[in-house]
């Protein structure tokens, strides 16, 4: 992008500043491709070979609240809300119980990231571009629900009491909040029951539908949703490293070598049926 | 740890130093499994105690039986891959409703069998669960007071979304108990008997048998239908090269097995039920035959499920297995934050969903409000919906004849005869006669309500926050000069409800 031999450009016009601009809303919209319009594809490609214009760009974005995850045909003008930007979602206009409830915070949360999670399953999915994740509503639930009741198999095999005290509600182990929340409900209008975690991660992946981070395929299992190279950038680029931090200053270090955790199970696991056989959480 | 525990039961005059203030943490893990499976037992309780909050005269149900047959209700029904509907759950308990209080409506059985159901889910709570609170000693002697959690009824959702209900472990143990065995044992045995108990012609006891070996079979389907769910999920997740067809093979030769060995039992029976004279062993030998017969097609249903297994991998593994390894490694969402974040109190997991919310969500652009958009949106005619369902018919009124005993006159005078000072209560037959003297027809009226006040509703006074009650006592004296009216003459006052008091000791409100 260094271009020193170009002479000294034309100092950037009022048109420019309206161009860049224009490129940066084309970035704030998701669901337009670059392949498909062509006005956002020709900026793209003055983005990719004017710098001059990529700064004046780069800047315009900076000064909304914006980082630039990418520029490029696959992703388009790929943005993301920096902290406490006018364009970043807040939990409570989210989901109105999550402001209240710690636990409905938690779930809401927790579902976003189990979303990632299924979409992504091994790290090496995560840093291919090429790769294409597939989640069904269904399918993230059974995700989240298992390795909770992997978790509480365990905890019971040490013979752990994991039942939190009445008076600190807020020490209650993260599974548990989960394991306990129905899975879905029976409501009077046939709707899906809100506070119910399919209901929660039916929120989660509709409002990623609705920001072009997935795509509706079908409506099988809940909804089944693919996900965008978009989305891709954004759990590589910013949310898996923010969460990492957050998780590593709680003092959790968790080591990974780069292999994946949801590896086969070993024979000793799958001999015999025992209960959930074949899982894919080990270790 | 249990070597502390005998000292412990007899308390010596000085106080212990605080080494072993409780019996060890073992001893007392006994005890909380035995209080938790308590509590499951609590909300059948629960429902005969509540069922007097119903409006209406509910209690000649017995609750907790509906509750009961309706856990067993779910359990036979629940399938392969399917829980048990929520209105066929309903229409299998009417029958026993039903038989409770013959004399009823079908609309109120329906209504209890719902009550019943609805309560087994706790439809009124966010988490559609349970919760007791029980105490124990932690390892350093501190009593703590914990939350146990559990369902008895969860509702999943089903293919085509569906809400199908499903009884949870919890309930299959309260319902039968034991049945936390080995499956593949348990019904080996559970077979072995019933195979002696008809050749000794038992059928009653054959029956019993052959419905837990029943219970057996679906709780095998679902340790089964879990375990192929998992592996459907992600192929990398099995063991493709071992583990499944070894899996496979195993359940299938297990089938089979089981299947000849019920083919055996049901000639067995069929003859036992031929050749059998009294109607009652006829009658039995005829049931089991379906019971068995259910578990024959709950093996072939199983098989099937098995058979489709191999080409699904198969068909994974082709659109999954051949990709290009990636240049750079990427982050293990699960193994580096899914998986230990689970293990987290909540309330510190909930700051990385935070983080993770905040930085996984894109950009959204916030609305502009233009004070012209604003107007034109306000004034903008609602769309009309288009699926408004069929037309009402207009309904065909007819004004009923007003037959009241009383008039809205008398009633008035009634009570305003009756609106004693709260310091002095009068005899029933002193306000007969004064009622006499306005109308003839008002002591009758006077009467009802005395007689009605001898039991006054207190606590429905107190919960709509009314100041005074009538209320009406009898001291044994009688009416002896009324010319239509005998029977007790009741002392008849007003008590003056004092709010604060009330709350503190709210029985003894009538006093």
């Amino acid at each position: 992008m260094t271009d020193t031999q170009r002479p000294p450009a034309a100092p950037a016009t009022p048109a420019d500043a309206a161009d860049a601009a224009r490129l940066v809303s084309f970035g704030l919209q998701p669901k337009i491709s670059p392949a498909r319009d062509a006005e956002y594809g020709g900026l793209l490609r003055r983005y990719q070979e004017e710098p001059p214009f990529a700064r004046l760009a780069d800047a315009v974005a900076a000064g909304l609240g914006l980082v630039v995850l990418e520029v490029s045909p696959r992703a388009g003008m790929a943005v993301a809300a920096a902290e406490d930007s006018v364009f970043a979602v807040r939990m409570g206009e989210y989901a109105r119980r999550a402001a209240t409830e710690t636990a409905d915070r938690f779930l809401h949360g927790l579902a976003h990231l189990a979303v990632a999670a299924l979409a992504f399953p091994r790290p090496a999915d995560l840093a291919d571009d090429g790769y294409i994740g597939r989640v069904t509503v269904a399918g993230v639930e059974a995700f989240v629900r298992q390795a909770c009741h992997r978790l509480a198999e365990r905890a019971a095999a040490q013979g752990e009491n994991t039942d939190p005290a009445t008076d600190a509600p807020g020490l209650e182990a993260a599974w548990r909040v989960w394991s306990r929340r129905t899975a879905t409900g029976a409501t009077k209008d046939a709707r899906r029951l809100a506070g119910s975690t399919t209901g929660i991660i039916g929120k989660a992946v509709a409002f990623l539908a609705d920001a072009g981070f997935l795509q509706r395929t079908g409506d099988d299992a809940g909804g089944t949703y693919r996900t965008t190279a978009r989305y891709q950038l954004q759990v590589r680029e910013l949310a898996a490293s923010s969460a990492m931090a957050e998780l590593l200053a709680l003092g959790v270090v968790p080591v990974g070598d780069g292999s994946g955790s949801l590896v086969p199970p070993t024979d000793d696991d799958a001999l015999g049926l025992v209960p959930d056989a074949g899982l894919p959480f080990h270790g | 740890m249990t070597a502390a525990a005998p000292p412990e039961r007899t308390p010596p005059g000085p106080l212990q130093p605080l080494g072993r203030p409780a019996p060890g943490p073992a001893a007392d893990e006994g005890l909380a499994r035995r209080l938790r499976a308590l509590a499951c037992t609590a909300p059948l309780h629960d429902l005969d105690v509540r069922k007097a909050n119903l409006a209406g005269e509910y209690s000649t149900y017995s609750m907790a039986e509906v509750a009961l047959a309706a856990i067993d209700a779910i359990t036979l029904a629940m399938d392969f891959d399917t829980g048990a509907d929520h209105e066929r759950v309903v229409g299998r308990l009417l029958p026993r409703v039903a038989a409770q209080a013959p004399g009823r409506p079908t609309a109120e059985h329906e209504r209890v069998a719902r009550w019943v159901l609805d309560n087994l889910i706790n439809v009124g709570s966010v988490d559609r669960g349970f919760r007791a609170v029980y105490g124990t000693f932690g390892p350093e002697g501190a009593y703590v007071r914990r939350d146990y959690d559990f369902k008895l009824i969860e509702e999943v959702p089903g293919p085509g979304g569906g809400v199908w209900l499903r009884t949870t472990d919890e309930a299959v143990n309260v319902l039968v108990g034991a049945l936390d065995t080995d499956v593949t044992s348990a019904q080996i045995a559970a077979e072995v008997k019933l195979d002696v108990l008809i050749a000794r012609g038992r059928l009653a006891d054959a029956q019993l048998a052959a419905e837990q070996a029943r219970y057996r079979t679906v709780q095998y389907a679902e340790t089964l239908r879990r375990t192929l769910e998992s592996t459907r999920r992600d192929v990398r997740a099995v063991d493709w090269l071992h583990a499944v067809p070894d899996m496979i093979d195993e359940a299938l030769a297990h089938i089979a097995d089981r299947y000849r060995h019920e083919n055996a039992i049901l000639t067995n029976i069929r003859r036992a039920r031929d050749e059998a004279t009294a109607t009652g062993h006829k009658l039995r030998a005829a049931e089991l035959v379906d019971i068995v017969k259910d578990c024959i097609r709950r093996h072939t249903q199983l098989q099937s499920r098995l058979l489709e297994a191999g080409p699904l991998f198969r068909a994974e593994q082709d659109r999954q297995a051949f990709r290009p390894p990636a240049a750079r490694a990427g982050t293990d969402l699960y193994g580096q934050l899914l998986a230990p974040l689970l293990t987290q109190p909540v309330e510190r997991a909930v700051r990385v969903t935070d983080a993770w919310f905040a930085r996984a969500t894109g950009p959204r652009p916030p609305g502009a409000v233009r004070l012209t958009d604003l107007t034109e949106l306000l004034l903008t005619p609602p769309v009309p919906r288009e699926h408004l369902g069929a037309e009402l018919p207009e309904p065909d009124l007819v004004a009923t004849p007003d037959d009241s005993r009383f008039t809205e006159e008398q009633l008035t005078a009634a009570l305003d005869l009756l609106r004693l000072p709260e310091d002095a209560p009068r005899r029933l037959s002193g306000l007969l006669a004064d009622a006499r003297r306005r109308d003839p027809e008002l002591p009758h009226l006077v009467a009802l309500l005395a007689v009605h006040a001898a039991s006054p509703a207190v606590g429905t006074a107190y919960r709509q926050g009314e100041p005074r009650l009538l209320f009406a006592v009898d001291d044994g004296a009688q009416l002896t000069d009324d010319p239509d009216i005998g029977g007790a003459d009741l002392v008849v006052g007003t008590a003056l409800l004092d709010a604060a008091g009330m709350a503190a000791e709210r029985t003894e409100g009538t006093a």
